[in-house]
């Protein structure tokens, strides 16, 4: 509901409008030696809060293994195109090999991405999360496009309840040994 | 050795300017030291010597206080683009920025800035020439500066610029009135009947040796300083750079030096300003009201010359705080407003407040106590 703010009409003090001056002037003088309310930038971060939805990262699970499998949701979805995923099969020595697919080359181009975060909604494994980078600078286009090793770098760990790999290798060995699935 | 007092004459004028000009860089970063803090921010706190800044704790002291930060805008403003538009009167445009910063550089010549006493007594002003109309040579001087503001706007060939000019030439015109009958009852009473009749301004400063003269005339000090915003195109008055409706007013079309010019002689005004209030209303160099230098025992000779002129820098300097921290706490005045400031209450005002220190005087003058 909107409300009616009664003006009141200036007193001869406000009228004279040096008093008022005056009061301003001392509440400005007050601020000088208050403390600077502003942080000092590159030295002091801001604390981020969470659910920050910085630049978008590649994470690994504790064990240590790329929970991506390339299934390319987030290049589809990805509003600004600025998602490429080239699919790659894992190598057979890996110990990891004939259980799912792994990317070979993801490059998330930077200065296309508008941060939207909908690749981290998308992705069914959990996969791709924007976590709390907030600025990227480069000397060239091609410095940001952020590549694969780039993106697991800055995406690092982060903590697992599915171990989703562990399961489907447990169910590949069981297949292979004839069992069921 | 005898020098010849002409040369002598040079090297003072080359130290006075020389001062004057580090006084504007240095009020530039006090400017924006000032406003940060009343506005929470921290200030220039970045800019560093390879050398001085380096040392343990004054190093980083002093680079936190911005203390270098004049030499990067002075070398930015010697080395950035000189831009000049297709569409300006070329002979204006580069007159301009000259024409506005040399008579505020003029103007100093007639400040006094202490004061030397001789073994022999002798009262020597520490100024570059004790003109005996000093105060008129100020006025005529420091409203030349319009000139260069007027020009700019004109030469620039450039609406915002055009407007800003005649703004600050209408400004300059309804100050400039109020502003020299303000300080008449200063005059009247500094040139006693029976007396050599003098508008020299040490002479001024000379008698205030009792009380100041911001003491008995709080309201003609109140006009000069209003009308000193106001001629200084300082912001509660910034009628010329108009900055939320007129880009930059007139100035807009300049870059780079001229640029730098324009804006060091904004501050030179300024600092001139100051000193003229402080040599006006404010005691000019004696420390307090009834107390000299002399009467402590401190008036003769190099030591007290020293006093003096600290004295009258501190105060000089106090003032121009003041001009900083008005800006930065009024908001601007829209133009009719200025106008109406000006020539229904200021001049109104200043002619009354004559009229009274009239009576006030003659009745001080004619009954002795």
């Amino acid at each position: 509901m909107g409300m009616i703010i009664k003006r009141k009409p200036l007193n001869i003090l406000e009228r004279l409008y040096v008093p008022e001056i005056v009061r301003g002037l001392s509440t400005t003088f007050g601020k000088i030696f208050e403390k600077p309310v502003t942080l000092e930038y590159p030295e002091q971060r801001p604390t981020i809060p969470e659910g920050y939805r910085g630049v978008p990262t590649l994470v690994k699970d504790p064990q240590g293994r790329e929970k991506c499998v390339s299934c390319q949701l987030c290049e589809f979805v990805c509003p600004p195109k600025a998602i490429r995923i080239q699919p790659g099969e894992i190598a057979d020595d890996s110990e990891y090999a004939h259980v799912e697919k792994g990317p070979k080359e993801f490059d998330i181009d930077m200065l296309r991405c508008i941060y939207c975060g909908m690749c981290q909604e998308v992705c069914p494994e959990e996969a791709i999360w924007l976590q709390n980078q907030f600025s990227m600078s480069g000397y060239t286009r091609k410095e940001m496009v952020n590549n694969k090793a780039k993106l697991y770098e800055l995406g690092g760990t982060l903590p697992d309840q599915h171990f989703k790999w562990n399961k489907k290798k447990e169910a590949a060995e069981n297949a292979a040994e004839g069992g069921h699935h | 050795m005898e020098i010849n007092p002409i040369i002598l004459k040079f090297v003072y004028a080359a130290v006075v300017v020389g001062v004057v000009m580090g006084l504007c860089s240095y009020a530039v970063l006090a400017e924006r030291k000032v406003c940060s803090w009343i506005q929470g921010r921290v200030g220039p706190n970045r800019t560093t010597l390879p050398l001085i800044g380096s040392i343990p704790v004054i190093g980083k002291f002093l680079t936190r206080l911005g203390i270098f930060q004049p030499v990067a805008d002075g070398a930015k403003f010697l080395f950035k683009e000189d831009v000049t538009p297709a569409h300006v009167n070329k002979f204006y445009f580069i007159m301009a920025p000259v024409l506005s910063l040399v008579p505020a550089l003029t103007t100093v010549v007639v400040v006094p800035f202490g004061r030397y006493v001789t073994e022999a007594g002798e009262i020597i002003p520490l100024v570059l020439a004790d003109l005996d109309v000093g105060l008129l040579f100020l006025f005529a001087i420091s409203s030349l500066g319009v000139y260069g503001v007027v020009l700019a706007g004109w030469s620039s060939n450039s609406k915002f610029s055009f407007l800003g000019g005649i703004r600050a030439s209408a400004q300059m015109i309804s100050y400039e009135l109020a502003m020299g009958i303000s300080v008449l009852p200063v005059l009247m009473w500094v040139n006693a009947p029976g007396t050599d009749g003098t508008l020299s301004l040490f002479d001024i400063g000379q008698a205030q040796e009792g009380l100041w003269f911001v003491m008995w005339m709080p309201l003609s000090f109140l006009i000069f300083l209003v009308c000193l915003f106001a001629e200084t195109n300082r912001l509660p008055f910034d009628m010329a750079e108009s900055e939320t409706e007129l880009v930059s007013g007139f100035h807009t079309e300049y870059s780079s030096f001229k640029f730098g010019l324009f804006f060091v002689g904004e501050y030179a005004h300024m600092i001139v300003g100051s000193c003229v209030i402080t040599v006006l209303f404010l005691g000019g160099w004696n420390p307090a009201p009834f107390l000299t230098w002399d009467y402590l025992g401190f008036g003769d000779g190099i030591l007290g010359a020293v006093l003096s002129v600290g004295t009258f820098m501190g105060k000089m300097c106090a003032s121009l705080f003041l001009f900083i921290w008005v800006r930065w706490t009024l908001p601007r005045f829209r133009y009719d407003q200025v106008m109406r400031l000006g020539w229904q209450y200021l001049l109104p005002l200043s002619i009354a407040n004559l009229i009274v220190y009239i009576f006030v005087i003659y009745f001080l003058d004619t009954t002795s106590f």
